[in-house]
């Protein structure tokens, strides 16, 4: 059942540079477990929305099944959106890219959506660099059926029941970055300091954005053992950068110090500014990622924040290259090549 | 042997190995046959295999524009060893075999009522040509000299075709003459010619032109303004997808940009290619897949995402030998009902059956138009033979006037002036089809959220009981309204006068008409109606109810045709005689006539 938020909102609050405040971007209420990290990245995708002044029709959410696919109705409630199949968000998303190029395409998926059921349709839309945000919702376990072990739990990690996970992770942060993904992050829940900077950058990047987000399950994951609770996850988060996404034509305020700090400029002319925290790591060196990413794991920490951004990023539509009009709004007189072309057709078949 | 004076009337089929270039050269045997104005049948038998298997191309040649295959081989030109011993058992007595006697025929093979023709083909070829390649393909290029010899096809025609497949390279025209000339003078030095069996020019195929099925479907998706296409490759589905793309070159380039106007993706699987079409479609693009039995089955699940959310598509089924990979390069009509009813729960998909290229053509236009009317998925049923295989077909037809139908989708201006909000699944016009917005379409009406869940009006999540029945029954309802969009049937009679009926559809349509003259000759005449879509329209039930028998033919073991009539219109069984092929082979006349007589003899007796 979806419960309807009010929808006025007291005359004072701030609106944004296109005339929405914070609540126009909201959703209904969440029907999740109190204290999942799902709804505090729900906040952060409104949070960013609001702050980048996106009109919210101008964007598309979509997601497949399970507790993390269920929150596009959680933010966004102008934007249309799509609940779509088990493992086959990236399909439906890149099918709706395909038809319109200039709406935003934010996709909301899990673990088990993610790297089982739905492992071959992720992997192939990164190999396309499709342009669009793709938000993983990781928290180790299928919440929606009960706190089975999802691929992405951790070797070793204990469930609720207390038994110990006797299989390899699934690193889909690794695994992006493998296979030449242009914008790979990782972030968790209970830093919105970090995630929501990283969500505008990703839907800025004109590409495969993919951000893997820790999200502690409260209900089937939060135990001690295992290694995706929120006691766990702060305790063992390693940070590669301070980040700060700065959109177009925005002043540049705060002071970055020379030789820690990094600028990358995106290709509409907004910047990512990083305050460099790990050693021997250049965001746009995807080697370099891949090193820190294995450090990193060698002493058991999670590296979040920013870890490879490809500026020169080309997305599918590039690649294609289609027309510049969206193919949803071209007309029948374009598309239609007329009876005269057919007869001549019909004459290379005599 | 006494021989037969026959006149555009004949099969030849030619025995080759695949992967040798023969497939041109034998098409452009057949072609030059339909350029003297007779009917032409061509289909090709080819295994599921690159290079080295056996594979054959059987031309039917009549001059009364019979064009289902016929049973027979009257002319068997045989250039591949491995098949040989088959080959020549399946040639009819008093028939001709034509043979490369470069080598001496084991007598094994001779058998006293044929007549064997030797000509040395690769003897002449390695004469004249010195690359082994040129000479595997020269040989091929020889045999259609000594066989349009034999047969009396004009030359000038095999020529002016030679010449039209090598416009592009000039220089291949000359040694391809060559060859020519090698195969018809050994025939002229040492057969007498032509044979009793020939052909000769006549005025029989007006213009209709010789194309394949998957051809036409891919011009059919450009007419019909799709803009997206996503497949898997699969045969015999995926010229489908070639004809889209190169036509696609031709007539979707934006003059002024030099862009694209379309999108064609190779998906990573058949699940993927219908999940971009529904996310496509539902993002206000046309766009559509096409397929073959297992990528069907692939699909279900999105197929009932498609059916339940309401979301267009446009799914095209070429149809190939099943169960499973089954015969992957044979034809058959067997994903009736699992098309008709793919997915889980109360699922069902209208579909179109066209039986030529032309409708091939018309109906995946129709296809689109339905979908977006009836915002659902609608199959194209197609199969193999049709298909893959070069059919002579009345012209491609377009009418300027024509307009998209995109069905009910509310513009911005829609929204601004609704009086009542807008509800995705909410009934207005009493017909049960809702209407659509597009994402991006207003800033704050008209969104909503699509989903496989049970959902309301308002496309809000429900798992109230009551609110499900108001939808699915709704789903139902709508299907009556398809039942008056869908074309109707064809009749091959003003009036009934039969208490028998005959019914079939899509490519069983050829072989059904000749059967009926056929029998027609004999004083046996049969009503008969050729289905055109599901849902069945009033005039299907109509026909059924007016006779007493109603024979079904079909390409299938289970007779799937025949189960969904009794399904959907609860016909008496006993009143539904069945008719079947299903060895892989298009079925022919001389099959359906003797079924129904055996069939009716028994029921009479």
């Amino acid at each position: 059942m979806s419960y309807v938020k009010p929808k006025f909102h007291h005359p004072a609050l701030k609106k944004n540079k296109v005339g929405y405040v914070k609540a126009d971007y909201e959703g209904v209420i969440s029907t999740l477990c109190a204290g999942c990290g799902h709804d505090s990245i729900s906040g952060a995708i409104i949070q960013a929305c609001y702050e980048i002044s996106l009109e919210p029709h101008k964007l598309a959410k979509l997601s497949g099944i399970g507790c993390s696919s269920k929150t596009p109705t959680y933010f966004l409630s102008n934007s249309h959106g799509f609940n779509s199949v088990h493992g086959r968000m990236p399909s439906i998303t890149t099918g709706a890219n395909m038809a319109n190029k200039d709406l935003i395409y934010l996709g909301v998926s899990g673990d088990g959506d993610t790297a089982s059921i739905g492992m071959g349709q992720f992997v192939h839309a990164v190999r396309r660099n499709l342009n669009m945000t793709y938000i993983v919702m990781n928290n180790g376990c299928y919440g929606l059926t009960k706190g089975q072990d999802s691929a992405t739990a951790d070797f070793g990690s204990i469930s609720k029941s207390g038994s110990e996970n006797p299989y390899q992770a699934i690193d889909l942060v690794g695994l992006a970055l493998e296979l030449n993904a242009t914008f790979v992050g990782r972030s968790f829940s209970g830093d919105k300091e970090q995630l929501v900077p990283m969500i505008k950058a990703a839907m800025s990047h004109p590409g495969f954005a993919f951000l893997d987000v820790i999200s502690p399950c409260v209900t089937f994951n939060n135990n001690k053992g295992s290694t995706k609770s929120y006691t766990h996850v702060r305790a063992h988060i390693e940070a590669t950068s301070l980040f700060d996404f700065v959109p177009k034509e925005e002043e540049i305020n705060v002071q970055y110090n020379e030789g820690t700090s990094t600028k990358v400029e995106l290709f509409d002319g907004s910047e990512i500014h990083l305050s460099k925290l790990a050693p021997n790591w250049d965001p746009t060196d995807r080697r370099s990622a891949v090193n820190r990413l294995q450090d990193a794991k060698s002493t058991g920490n999670i590296l979040t924040g920013l870890l490879y951004i490809d500026p020169e990023s080309q997305d599918f539509h590039s690649k294609l290259d289609t027309s510049d009009i969206p193919l949803n709004q071209l007309k029948q007189e374009v598309l239609c090549p007329g009876n005269e072309k057919l007869e001549n057709i019909n004459s290379g078949f005599r | 042997m006494d021989p037969q004076h026959v006149v555009n009337d004949l099969v030849i089929r030619f025995a080759n190995v695949n992967g040798t270039g023969s497939a041109s050269a034998n098409e452009m045997f057949a072609k030059s046959v339909f350029r003297m104005g007779i009917p032409v049948t061509p289909k090709n038998i080819f295994p599921s295999n690159i290079q080295g298997l056996p594979t054959w191309y059987e031309v039917r040649i009549n001059g009364k524009g019979y064009l289902g295959r016929r049973e027979g081989i009257d002319i068997l030109v045989g250039v591949n060893p491995q098949s040989q011993s088959r080959d020549i058992e399946s040639i009819r007595p008093g028939g001709y075999y034509v043979y490369d006697n470069s080598k001496k025929l084991h007598d094994q093979y001779i058998r006293d009522d044929i007549n064997y023709i030797g000509i040395p083909m690769i003897k002449l070829a390695m004469e004249h040509y010195e690359n082994p390649r040129l000479q595997q393909l020269f040989k091929n290029i020889i045999y259609v000299g000594a066989v349009a010899t034999l047969i009396d096809v004009d030359l000038e025609v095999v020529k002016a075709v030679i010449a039209e497949q090598f416009e592009k390279k000039p220089k291949l025209v000359p040694p391809n003459y060559l060859a020519l000339s090698l195969g018809v003078n050994y025939v002229k030095e040492n057969y007498e010619f032509p044979l009793p069996i020939r052909v000769e020019r006549v005025d029989k195929v007006g213009d209709s032109i010789l194309i394949d099925g998957n051809t036409a479907c891919g011009l059919g998706a450009i007419y019909a303004g799709a803009t997206m296409m996503a497949w898997y490759p699969i045969t015999p589905s995926t010229s489908i997808a070639s004809a889209f793309e190169k036509y696609c070159k031709k007539l979707r380039i934006d003059p002024e940009s030099g862009k694209k106007n379309y999108a064609f993706v190779q998906a990573e699987d058949e699940l993927a290619a219908i999940g971009m079409v529904i996310g496509a479609s539902w993002n206000g693009a046309r766009a559509f897949t096409s397929t073959s039995g297992p990528g069907v089955s692939l699909m279900n699940e999105f197929i009932g995402l498609s059916y339940f959310a309401e979301i267009p598509v446009v799914l095209i089924n070429v149809q190939r030998g099943g169960p499973s990979t089954g015969m992957p390069t044979r034809t058959q009509q067997g994903d009736i009902l699992s098309s008709a009813y793919a997915s889980h729960g109360d699922t069902k998909h209208p579909m179109l059956f066209p039986s030529t290229p032309a409708e091939c053509f018309e109906m995946t236009v129709q296809c689109f138009d339905l979908a977006d009317r009836l915002l659902t998925l609608v199959f194209l049923i197609s199969d193999l033979d049709l298909g893959m295989n070069n059919h002579l077909s009345p012209p491609l037809k377009w009418d300027d006037n024509k307009r998209y139908d995109l069905g009910k989708i509310l513009s911005a201006e829609d929204l601004e002036n609704m009086s009542e909000p807008f509800g995705r699944y909410l009934d207005v016009d009493g017909d049960a089809i809702p209407y659509r917005t597009i994402p991006g379409t207003h800033p704050t009406k008209g969104s909503f959220f699509t989903r496989g869940t049970s959902h309301d009006e308002y496309a809000k999540y429900s798992e109230l009981g009551e609110v499900y029945l108001r939808n699915v029954d709704r789903l139902a309802q709508k299907w009556e309204t398809a039942k008056t969009l869908v074309p109707s049937p064809e009749f091959y009679q003003k009036e009934n006068q039969s208490e028998y009926g005959l019914v079939f559809f899509g490519t069983t349509t050829y072989a059904a008409i000749e059967a009926m003259e056929l029998m027609k000759e004999e004083g046996v005449v049969i009503d008969s109606m050729r289905v055109k879509s599901f849902p069945f329209h009033a005039e299907v039930v109509d026909f059924i109810e007016k006779h007493d028998q109603v024979i079904v033919v079909e390409q299938n073991r289970d007779a799937q045709f025949r189960t969904l009539l009794i399904n959907e219109l609860e016909v008496n069984p006993s009143r539904l005689i069945s008719i079947v092929n299903y060895d892989g082979m298009p079925i022919t006349a001389h099959a359906i006539k003797t079924q129904i007589v055996d069939k009716l003899s028994v029921a009479e007796a």
